[in-house]
């Protein structure tokens, strides 16, 4: 792991998904894709040897009509800290092909260094990571829509949402050209965020108070990160992944349905 | 916005500040790439060798292909067959339908049709109880209270992204909407209230909540007292016919709902209802809009603020009028064969759904060629497998599609047009905004193939007929015909993308209406109009079909011209298309009466046709009725979109408005057997 270095201080950078704005739309999904050279095949109907690094999983509350209710929940890669960088993807890469960067909080993914062994997609209990099992094919003229800032995968790699980590890097080049040492909220933003229809998607550096970020679930550090907001939580809290994706929803059903309870156990802040 | 790398588009993103979408995209509008630099494109004119719909093509150039329409369109002209030509566009304003429409009158054609919406039959409404032509604008944004009749307000109804707005907006200011449908559709699992309905049942809750309006006097008397005509009589026909006991029976919902709600949203302080179901696409029946409509003017929300705006069309494709020669005026005087605007139906401009069996019978006299551009009505319009007959019976069929579309399939010629990525178009916006509004599309690649602008080819194929026909079209280029119709528009739109008539302020109720009472109208004796619950004549019988079938919509499905490109193929969701095959919503309750488990496949059939589905348990639809989705069951584009899951128009047919003509159709009868 890389240690923090320099003067700045470091950042965190994370999300927070608002499920009661979430409309289901998709565009996330498909925004991540022409971002990140997702590839896609005849039959995607498949869901778990497609490559989506975003997706989309739509819940019900398991009432019968008509106490139906349903919630779509937007799932990137949680970019989980864990304790001290320890996320269950790194801890158990032979290759270190997948690293915690403690400069951003951001979980790489390195292709180049990835020999498709997989425990990483065992490690995830977030089912984020996926494995190219086939080469990317791009058909007619869309090799010219690929994005030159995002290297395409083989086959035999895994690969996952990087939080368009090359949005970061083109923010930071663009900064220190213009002798900034640090960017704008708004410099750096995922493809997600920026496309989502509803504005449901905030991102930004959970350490600086001043972010959208941050004042939506007030981030207890000295907590693993626990969300101080009560209408905010994380997948699989308790698990201690230490997830940066927070989501927000003002139904009960839905944040219990975000952890295993059970059945009298109560839910809400500092309950996780 | 896109993003470019050299001469490469790599990346539509959304544009900042844009009034309509502020920075946010649609999936189909992301995926924009796919389409341009996809395998669907039709990439030069061509010319038909096999049969039709068989797929074997001849490349011709553009002189062989516009001398060829030229010949059969001048021949059937000199045999005074002008008539028999019909043209169908998708939208039905901005300056490539103005221009087919013109080229059709100094043709001599009446049959010009456009793709219906329920932005028709709303347009019918505010004519018919405003007297006025115009079309309906909603104020969503400053509604305190939204009652949609089953209204997709997040699953394509209106200006998509618009509406997420709006719907995000909602959730911040506490408006409370409140979704009437039988299914619990994205729309609903967001709403505060989802009551589920009958199917069909709508205008029968809007007149049963204008009753409890009126009885309890709830209304807005100042507007109904001042500004209204035929409400006395109207009011009594309601209070007679719609109380919340009988109200209750028709639509499944209960008393006391019924009662509260109309309650609710007269008691808001900006209330708003809404129609036209799913996402718009089908027109709906008229009484039933003019219905919603009501219970809007009993609040007096009428071109007020978070109300329902009567917002002009822009007219701005007004080109001085030229001569039409003899047989141009003969042609001009024939009688439509969708039969728009007859007396029997006099408000309709344009009824696609009778097209197919007009061209079928030929009563008056047979279709002999047919132009298409900007739609595919071969796929997209209910009963398509009729319409595809009526499509492969006219000896002459020209597409103007960009992509090798079900309709392009069955064309003589295909003259292709650019994609929207490579062109200039106008495209006033319609979709239920509160203030005129136009787009513009603008080229930011070179044209990659050797296509042409729809409105480039009808420019030449005109100077090639000549005489008084290429005098109608003075332009040396569309895009010289467009700079010039949008005169002082033309700056702002090549500037901003976009035109607002930021001045446009709606009339006051003084001068709003233009009816022959100069009031708004609750019923028009004249034309036997009134708001009111018609009940829709289901096709097929309820022994051998005992479910309703009803289509649903969703944002990752593109249901009407243009089909999913792969990566939104690949973000639908495995409840919706498994593999080949549709899934069919069904109520776990009745399909384990009917002893269909999840994830089986089985055998949809409806009076219209059958398909192979896989049942998909759902607790959110109301037992006894199955949904599919509208969108998939494509036999034409690539291997990402053809041939999965089932074309719902091909299940279900048109059925006839009386009072408007158009398609009222909201489902259909249907049965399921394992497979």
């Amino acid at each position: 792991m890389k240690e923090a270095q320099g003067h700045n201080k470091n950042k965190k950078f994370g999300m927070v998904i608002d499920l009661d704005k979430c409309t289901g739309c998709g565009a996330c999904m498909v925004a991540c894709m022409a971002e990140n050279n997702v590839p896609f095949r005849e039959d995607e109907s498949d869901k778990q040897l497609g490559t989506a690094w975003m997706r989309v999983y739509k819940m019900t509350n398991g009432k019968p009509f008509p106490e139906t209710e349903v919630c779509y929940i937007p799932r990137p890669c949680m970019h989980c800290e864990g304790h001290g960088g320890h996320s269950p993807c790194v801890s158990v890469c032979p290759a270190t092909a997948t690293d915690y960067d403690n400069h951003t909080g951001i979980v790489s993914q390195i292709y180049t260094r990835c020999f498709g062994c997989r425990y990483c997609m065992a490690a995830c209990p977030y089912h984020a990571r996926v494995f190219n099992w086939w080469d990317p094919v791009w058909p007619a003229d869309m090799e010219k829509m690929l994005n030159p800032d995002v290297s395409v995968r083989m086959r035999g790699v895994v690969e996952k949402c990087s939080f368009c980590y090359h949005r970061y890097q083109r923010a930071m080049e663009k900064a220190y050209y213009e002798e900034r040492q640090e960017i704008e909220e708004d410099e750096y933003q995922t493809s997600c965020t920026q496309a989502c229809p509803a504005g449901a998607i905030a991102f930004g550096d959970l350490n600086n108070p001043d972010h959208a970020v941050h004042q939506l679930v007030k981030p207890d550090n000295r907590h693993g990160g626990r969300p101080k907001n009560p209408h905010a939580f994380r997948l699989l809290e308790r698990l201690g992944t230490n997830p940066k994706v927070y989501y927000l929803s003002s139904r009960e059903w839905v944040i219990r349905a975000g952890d295993n309870y059970v059945k009298n156990e109560k839910t809400g802040a500092g309950g996780h | 916005m896109v993003r470019m790398v050299g001469e490469r588009a790599v990346k539509i993103e959304g544009l900042e500040g844009h009034p309509v979408n502020d920075g946010g995209v649609c999936v189909l509008g992301l995926s924009g790439l796919q389409l341009l630099y996809g395998s669907t494109r039709v990439k030069t004119p061509l010319k038909r060798v096999g049969k039709r719909g068989q797929g074997h093509w001849k490349k011709i150039s553009w002189e062989a292909a516009l001398a060829e329409v030229a010949e059969k369109l001048g021949q059937l002209r000199d045999d005074n067959q002008s008539h028999t030509v019909a043209c169908i566009t998708g939208s039905k304003h901005g300056t490539i339908p103005a221009l087919f429409k013109r080229f059709m009158t100094v043709y001599g054609s009446p049959n010009v049709m456009t793709t219906p919406s329920v932005g028709d039959t709303l347009e019918m409404a505010l004519q018919v109880m405003h007297g006025v032509e115009a079309q309906a604008g909603y104020d969503v944004e400053n509604a305190d209270y939204i009652l949609s009749f089953g209204s997709g307000l997040i699953e394509g109804w209106g200006a998509p992204v618009r509406m997420f707005r709006a719907n995000s907006a909602w959730r911040e200011n506490g408006t409370k909407v409140v979704q009437v449908e039988p299914r619990l559709s994205n729309t609903a699992a967001k709403s505060d209230q989802w009551i589920p309905i009958n199917p069909g049942t709508e205008a029968a809750l809007a007149m049963g909540i204008a009753h409890v309006m009126m009885k309890e006097s709830l209304v807005n008397n100042d507007f109904v007292e001042s500004y209204t005509e035929g409400y006395t009589g109207w009011k009594k026909m309601v209070l007679d016919e719609y109380a919340p006991e009988k109200v209750a029976s028709i639509t499944g919902i209960d008393k006391m709902v019924i009662v509260k709600v109309a309650r609710e949203f007269a008691g808001a302080g900006k209330p708003l209802a809404l129609c036209g179901r799913g996402n718009g696409e089908t027109p709906g029946s008229l009484a039933e809009a003019m219905a919603v409509h009501t219970v809007n003017a009993l609040v007096g929300n009428i071109n007020q603020e978070g109300g329902v705006v009567a917002v002009p069309i822009p007219e701005y494709a007004a080109w001085p009028e030229t001569g039409l020669d003899n047989t141009a005026q003969i042609g001009m005087a024939k009688d439509r064969v969708d039969g728009a605007g007859s007396d029997a139906f006099p408000l309709a401009a344009s009824l696609l759904n009778r097209f197919a069996a007009g061209a079928m019978s030929a009563k008056d006299y047979p279709v002999n060629a047919l132009l298409v551009s900007g739609t595919n009505p071969v796929y997209s319009t209910p009963g398509a497998n009729d319409f595809k007959k009526a499509v492969e019976k006219i000896p002459f069929v020209v597409s103007f599609s960009s992509y090798m579309d079900e309709t392009a399939m069955q064309a003589d010629l295909i003259l292709p047009n650019h994609v929207y990525l490579e062109r200039y178009e106008d495209i006033p916006v319609m979709a239920g905004l509160q203030k005129p509004m136009v787009e513009l599309t603008q080229p930011v690649v070179f044209p990659m193939h050797d296509t042409k602008n729809a409105g480039d080819a009808i420019i030449e194929l005109s100077n090639a007929m000549g005489g008084s026909i290429g005098d109608a079209f003075p332009w040396e280029s569309y895009e010289a015909c467009l700079e010039e119709t949008l005169g002082d528009k033309w700056d702002v739109l090549s500037e901003d993308g976009l035109w607002e008539d930021e001045a446009f302020q709606p009339a006051g109720w003084g001068e709003a209406f233009a009816t022959a009472s100069g009031k708004f109208e609750f019923m028009n004796p004249d034309m036997d109009l009134m708001p009111s619950y018609v009940p829709l004549n289901l096709e097929g019988n309820a022994s051998t079909f005992p479910l309703l079938l009803m289509p649903f919509d969703s944002m990752r499905l593109a249901s009407g011209f243009i089909s999913d490109p792969p990566f939104v193929i690949k973000a639908v969701e495995d409840t919706i298309l498994k593999g080949k095959d549709a899934c069919v919503e069904v109520n776990p309750a009745t399909a384990k009466s009917l002893g269909l488990a999840d994830g089986k496949p089985a055998t949809l059939s409806t009076p219209k046709g059958e398909a192979r589905v896989r049942i998909y348990h759902y607790h959110g639809i109301m037992p006894g009725v199955v949904a599919i989705p509208r969108g998939p069951g494509h036999s034409a584009d690539d291997k990402y979109m053809a041939g999965k899951g089932v074309n719902f128009n091909e299940l279900i047919g048109p059925v006839e408005d009386r009072a408007s003509g158009l398609d009222m159709a909201w489902g259909v009868r249907a049965k399921l057997a394992k497979a």
